[in-house]
């Protein structure tokens, strides 16, 4: 291992920590504006629509790839199946997808 | 009393590690991957598991690796990081507010677990979310993220190429699971999600953007419209003081 190869890991480390840490130490929760607790209880469904678009449909060079792992774990997730068949079903249709053509 | 306590303790870490399996199917073709393009790229085993368990996040570690081919300095390369995980702030306040009352060093201590997947099954879980349902979650994410980094160092470029490419889909496949059923219970969820969707499409797509930001100013411009919204319709309604 170079040395300088490791500072940079540990300073990547650091940056990294800070934003994960600091609101849990500077705020006790439920202290803040009852507006900006909404907001902030808005942001999971928000982030979850934003960490799947448009990342989804680029997963493969073959755009309908995505495509159709989208809708594979749109239609298994709606079907009310849990999250580990939602993953597994998915890979499982895509596999197919890629033996097929 | 204090065995009662901790039971529930034990029983929670139980609940966060199962969540956590989840999680672990879906790190498998990521870390896998990363582990395979460390090694291309010329980090030993060492440094690639060094960075898989210091810096624990997986964007910002692929964009490091291509930033170490072309040769980027440290000093970019750590700020990019940076700039990359801001993210994780949002998610940690929005968490804060659900998570159980506990010692700040407790909260500092689980809040070095936070990446995108162990916040969004966090998030979405019914009730608050306690110390013990972390470090379960945690544990199970992190040691999965770590091993199979490691494994696709030494094996990656041996695994079937059908397999790595429908892999691929694993995580977002793991936030629509986590997604959906928020999303049948009512339609603001169904809003929020599909707005910030809008917006990070629009900033991808045309550049404007990094990853990074993306995904905060969609996040964040979504979750402050629909709360206007409802707000702008409670005044209406005139019960605001019913809230």
């Amino acid at each position: 291992m170079t040395s300088e190869m490791v500072w940079m890991i540990i300073g990547m480390g650091v940056v990294t920590y800070i934003p994960r840490m600091l609101p849990f130490v500077l705020f006790r929760g439920k202290e803040l504006p009852e507006f900006l607790q909404g907001i902030l209880k808005n942001v999971p469904y928000a982030t979850l629509g934003a960490l799947i678009f448009p990342g989804i449909f680029f997963i493969q060079e073959d755009i309908w790839y995505g495509v159709l792992g989208a809708a594979a774990a749109f239609l298994i997730a709606y079907l009310g199946a849990n999250v580990i068949v939602v993953v597994l079903g998915s890979i499982a249709v895509l596999s197919l997808y890629s033996f097929i053509f | 009393m204090p065995d009662i306590a901790l039971h529930k303790s034990g029983t929670e870490f139980r609940r966060g590690s199962q969540a956590g399996v989840s999680i672990a199917i879906g790190y498998f073709p990521v870390a896998l991957t990363f582990g395979l393009l460390a090694k291309t790229t010329g980090l030993s085993i060492g440094e690639t598991l060094l960075m898989s368990l210091v810096v624990y996040a997986g964007a910002a570690q692929y964009i490091s690796l291509s930033l170490l081919t072309l040769g980027t300095g440290a000093f970019e390369i750590v700020l990019t990081t940076f700039i990359v995980n801001i993210r994780h702030f949002l998610m940690s306040a929005s968490l804060n507010e659900k998570s159980e009352p506990d010692h700040s060093l407790t909260k500092a201590a689980y809040a070095f677990g936070i990446t995108d997947e162990t916040f969004s099954v966090a998030a979405v879980k019914e009730g608050t979310v306690s110390a013990g349902y972390m470090f379960g979650l945690n544990l199970i994410a992190y040691l999965s993220w770590g091993v199979f980094s490691g494994i696709g160092y030494v094996v990656g470029a041996s695994l079937p190429q059908t397999l790595q490419e429908s892999m691929s889909v694993a995580l977002y496949a793991m936030f629509v699971g986590l997604l959906v059923p928020s999303m049948k219970k009512g339609l603001k969820v169904v809003f929020l999600a599909s707005l910030a969707a809008v917006f990070n499409t629009i900033f991808t797509l045309t550049n404007v953007l990094s990853t990074g930001w993306a995904i905060v100013i969609a996040t964040l411009l979504s979750a402050v419209i629909v709360e206007l919204i409802e707000l702008i319709k409670g005044n209406r309604r005139g019960n605001m003081h019913d809230k």
